[in-house]
């Protein structure tokens, strides 16, 4: 008798070894897989909306201070250690994973004005209103010990800013003018100075660490060359720069938060014109940080939001605010580029994700591979106007909506009025000025 | 005595005729072969029902705005407000001015005519003295001026009236003294007349609803009269009745003209096309020379634009997400309002009409009125017509079927229909470029193999036309190079395994845990032995500590 059977090679179709993946036969005849681009467009629609459904980004509030939160310093070694000082001359010291405080300590009468951790990460400077320069350990102080800095340092004026050297082992502080002081001394090196004004801020260059860069109140930016001890240029704006910083992973740019609502990108060797304007804060901008891939920055404003600026777009992409947080006065991003950081006027620290709808912890390989196939077919098919709608819905709080709609109305008409100036007047006597300039007064070297 | 004397014209051949005949006798029903009364006959041969339709419309329309019309005149009578009429004294005389003008250009003859009419106020104020303050009024003003400051003030202001009426007439455009409240002025009295009609006896066809609602004086008027407006329309119907014949002609006149034209149509659109309205070619030309030198103007930082749209309410649930898709069919017709004040002086001239218009919707819904498209309602209404005919008798469908042989009227309504969905579709821009390998310049076909299909059209079904890209994006320069961009699969299904991983690889790639430090000023010099890989920003990314940087 004849029997007709099927019989398979297992060769064909068992793995070779446990360690090997499993053999999948698949058959990519295009005929086989119709509809490729609604299919993949309906993907990315779905994974546009699960966005925006999972877009939770506030994580965790750190609640201590007894005063509003003024200035906050990263611990260059440890991801999960900041630092805070607060209005009332407190500094604490927190841990991010367990979120709390591990230790606080009295530094100052009257403001913190600025604290700043040195690059080894053992020890960290603050400054403060009673005009003096503290130096501490960041670990506490042992059994019987009381809590004390390593090094003070007496001045003469009130201190407003300090920032460390990011080799060696000096650092620079402002006030009436910018010094720059040796760790082991009690009176600076140098002290730069241009311009009768006080300084707000100093900032020193993580790439070419000799720079420093530092706003002043009468709206200008000055630059310093530590190694010739004098100021390199400087260039003036419409209205107050209040803090600066640098990009991480280019060497000349900066971008600075002023007081007009705009953040400015400068190369600091073409300061006639900034990069990039970038325009979406509806008040004084008050503190701004960059990333650590160096290609965003997060600003913290007056108006009570935090956004997220891409370094080469004029708008935000994103942007965090809550009812409780108030006035937000500092911002940091934390060095592993996942979670900024913001102190507020109402004595909070507050932790965001800095992708909203990330998720965090350890993934499995096929979700992120998952992830990775839904953001790239988002990027694909972004410019189709259903899913731009939804990609780029946000909720805005009522105050800050209403002023932005404001500001618009005045921009229009400010708008409207030069072209019909422009309309009436004789060809050629209205210079046309590029947005950027527009800010730019003058510069000067 | 129709039927008598036919009954005895006509002899029942058959007992059944008989029988019907008798029938139809004591019904007193016409009994010879045409069923209908000769007038009757008269009549349906004289219109059609689609044709009725019309008329019936037209009708409509035309007691709409008559009654419109009246509401507005009742309401602009009782004004009272001294400003009010000051201002429109001012519009007036301004408009008398300028039509002047005009007609100093086109007419000398008709010009000198006016300007002697308008000598007519000027001379009759030098005969009275009016305003010289010789009257009662004036007299007891007159006493009270030495203690009052007000009467001092009337009395001058009385005199300055005096003077301005006793001016000779200078005819420029931009007279902005003051006119009397009374009427007299600068105008020729003509103004005040009731213009000759054009067309017919219809004294409520005159005139623009637009050029009425740009009065500068109705700002006053919708607020003051919009509660009378509503009591009042419903009373204005019955009136209206008797003019109905008057209109009836007038309409006649118009439909023939009508029907002269092409049979499409008149739709009416929001945006003026400089072919139909004629009135707003002039706007529209300023429009587009505001813009020209606009567009030179490099003051745009980047072709996007915001890259939020931020706004008052959440997105939650992916019902909300649907929700706001279809919201997007309404939004885009009311702009947001930013980029419509962008063009806002250009947009006020030729638009002008459509603002009041919305003002007015509150009173009367005129605008949808006069918006119906009558013979879409016409062959809507038969075809209900249609189906209410199967339930009555056999007969009467039979009659009907008969009347309108000729006009087959599902095929024409599915015709339209037609029409009206290919005009909604988007246009196919018929961007063909010769390519590699084939000739280019002027007058030359390229060839069939390369006929270009519409932009990403064959890529998503055609019914999903909210789905498909309304404009080119920034980058792509032609229709092609961006349908191909998405058309290239990226998915697992389509691609190898490792082909996936390639295509979905992500840009920046991040050690969890790890610090990632600044750049260090060697890798970052040009001369630096590292290589950097630079991304389509321009800036660069190289390989930091702890983190990898794709």
């Amino acid at each position: 008798m004849r029997v007709k059977v099927l019989s398979r090679n297992p060769d064909d179709y068992v793995r070779e070894t446990k360690q090997d993946l499993q053999r999948v036969p698949r058959n990519y005849d295009p005929s086989l897989h119709p509809f490729e681009v609604p299919r993949e467009y309906m993907r990315a629609l779905n994974a546009t909306k699960l966005e925006r459904v999972f877009a939770k980004p506030f994580l965790a509030s750190l609640d201590g201070h007894r005063d509003g939160v003024n200035c906050m310093a990263k611990h260059p070694q440890s991801l999960s250690t900041v630092l805070s000082g607060a209005c009332d001359g407190e500094v604490r010291i927190w841990n991010l994973t367990k979120r709390e405080c591990i230790r606080t300590l009295q530094a100052h009468e009257g403001f913190v004005r600025g604290i700043c951790a040195r690059f080894c990460g053992t020890s960290f400077f603050t400054v403060g209103d009673d005009k003096t320069v503290k130096h501490w350990k960041i670990d506490g102080p042992g059994y019987g010990e009381e809590e004390e800095p390593m090094h003070t340092i007496l001045g003469k004026t009130v201190y407003t800013g300090i920032d460390h050297h990011w080799k060696e082992a000096v650092f620079a502080t402002c006030g009436h003018q910018v010094d720059i002081w040796d760790e082991q001394r009690t009176s600076p090196i140098c002290s730069l100075t241009w311009g009768v004004d006080s300084i707000n801020s100093v900032k020193f260059n993580p790439i070419e660490t000799y720079l420093l860069g530092s706003c002043a109140s009468d709206r200008n930016i000055v630059l310093y060359d530590m190694r010739q001890s004098t100021p390199l240029k400087k260039v003036i704006l419409d209205m107050r720069t209040n803090t600066l910083c640098w990009n991480p992973m280019e060497a000349f740019i900066f971008t600075s938060a002023n007081e007009d609502h705009n953040l400015y990108t400068f190369d600091m060797r073409f300061l006639e014109s900034p990069v990039m304007v970038h325009m979406d804060h509806v008040s004084a901008v008050l503190d701004v940080d960059y990333s650590p891939t160096g290609k965003e920055f997060v600003s913290a404003s007056f108006d009570k939001s935090i956004r997220i600026f891409p370094v080469d777009k004029g708008h935000s992409r994103e942007v965090y605010h809550t009812k409780r947080m108030q006035h937000v006065i500092t911002v940091k991003w934390t060095s592993d580029s996942k979670y900024i950081l913001c102190g507020s006027d109402e004595m909070n620290i507050r932790l965001w994700k800095a992708n909203a709808s990330e998720k965090l912890g350890v993934l499995a390989p096929r979700e992120k591979a998952a992830m990775n196939y839904s953001q790239k077919l988002k990027e694909k098919f972004h410019h189709h106007p259903q899913i731009k709608r939804i990609a780029r819905h946000r909720h805005l709080p009522k105050a800050i909506y209403s002023q932005a709609k404001e500001q618009r109305i005045m921009r229009e008409a400010r708008r409207r009025k030069e072209l019909n100036r422009r309309k009436h007047s004789k060809p050629g006597s209205l210079p046309f000025v590029p947005e950027k300039k527009k800010h730019i007064v003058a510069v000067v070297k | 005595m129709f039927s008598l004397a036919a009954l005895s014209v006509l002899k029942a051949q058959t007992p059944l005729e008989q029988e019907i005949f008798s029938l139809l006798h004591k019904t007193k029903q016409p009994v010879t072969d045409p069923l209908l009364t000769p007038l009757e006959e008269a009549s349906l041969r004289a219109m059609s029902l689609e044709e009725a339709q019309l008329r019936r419309a037209e009708l409509q329309k035309a007691r709409a705005l008559q009654s419109y019309y009246e509401a507005k005149a009742r309401r602009e009578k009782k004004i009272k407000s001294k400003k009010y009429h000051r201002v429109l004294q001012k519009g007036r005389s301004r408009k008398a001015l300028k039509e002047f003008e005009v007609l100093k250009k086109l007419d000398p003859e008709a010009a000198l005519t006016k300007l002697e009419e308008m000598e007519r106020p000027r001379i009759e104020e030098r005969m009275s003295l009016k305003h010289q303050n010789k009257g009662k009024w004036a007299r007891s003003r007159a006493i009270m001026a030495k203690y009052n400051l007000e009467a001092r003030r009337a009395m001058q202001e009385q005199l300055a009236k005096n003077k301005e009426l006793t001016q000779k007439v200078r005819v420029e455009p931009e007279s902005d003294e003051e006119i009397d409240m009374t009427g007299e002025g600068l105008l020729p009295d003509s103004v005040n007349q009731v213009q000759p009609s054009m067309e017919g006896a219809n004294p409520w066809m005159l005139g623009k609803p637009s050029s009425e609602a740009k009065d500068s004086g109705t700002q006053e008027d919708p607020k003051d009269t919009r509660e009378s407006a509503a009591p009042e329309d419903a009373g204005n119907e019955e009136e209206v009745v008797s003019e109905e014949e008057i209109l009836l002609q007038d309409f006649e006149q118009r439909r023939c003209a009508r029907q002269q034209q092409a049979g499409s149509p008149e739709r009416h659109s929001e945006w003026a096309r400089p072919d139909v309205e004629i009135r707003n070619s002039q706007p529209r030309e300023s429009r587009l020379g505001i813009w020209s030198p606009g567009q030179v103007e490099p003051a745009v930082q980047e072709p996007e634009g915001p890259l939020l749209s931020e706004q008052l309410g959440r997105l939650q649930t992916l019902e909300e997400m649907d929700a706001l898709g279809q919201e997007e069919g309404a939004e885009e017709q009311a702009q947001p309002w930013p980029t419509r004040a962008l063009q806002g002086p250009e947009e006020e001239g030729s638009f002008g009409e459509e603002r009041p218009a919305r003002k007015q919707k509150k009173m009367i819904n005129l605008q949808a009125v006069l918006a119906e498209e009558s013979h879409v309602d016409a062959l809507g209404a038969d075809l209900c017509l249609w189906q209410e005919e199967k339930e009555e008798d056999e007969d009467q469908r039979l009659m009907i079927k008969e009347a309108f042989a000729g006009d087959d009227v599902v095929a024409d309504f599915l015709q339209e229909k037609h029409k009206a969905e290919q005009a909604g579709k988007p246009e196919a821009v018929d961007l063909v470029l010769p390519g590699w390998g084939e000739w280019g310049g002027t007058g030359l076909r390229p060839s069939a193999r390369k006929r270009k299909r519409p932009c990403s059209l064959i890529c998503l079904i055609v019914s999903q036309v909210p789905h498909q890209v309304n404009e080119l994006p920034f980058p792509f320069d032609h229709c092609q190079q961006f349908e191909r961009s998405v058309r290239a699969p990226v998915g697992p299904t389509w691609n190898t395994q490792r082909g996936f991983q390639k295509l979905t690889a992500p840009r920046i790639l991040t050690q969890p845990g790890h610090i990632i430090q600044p750049i260090s000023a060697e890798e970052a010099s040009p001369r630096s032995a590292v290589p950097i890989r630079w991304n389509l920003a321009g800036f660069s990314c190289s390989h930091p500590l702890g983190g990898r940087v794709a």
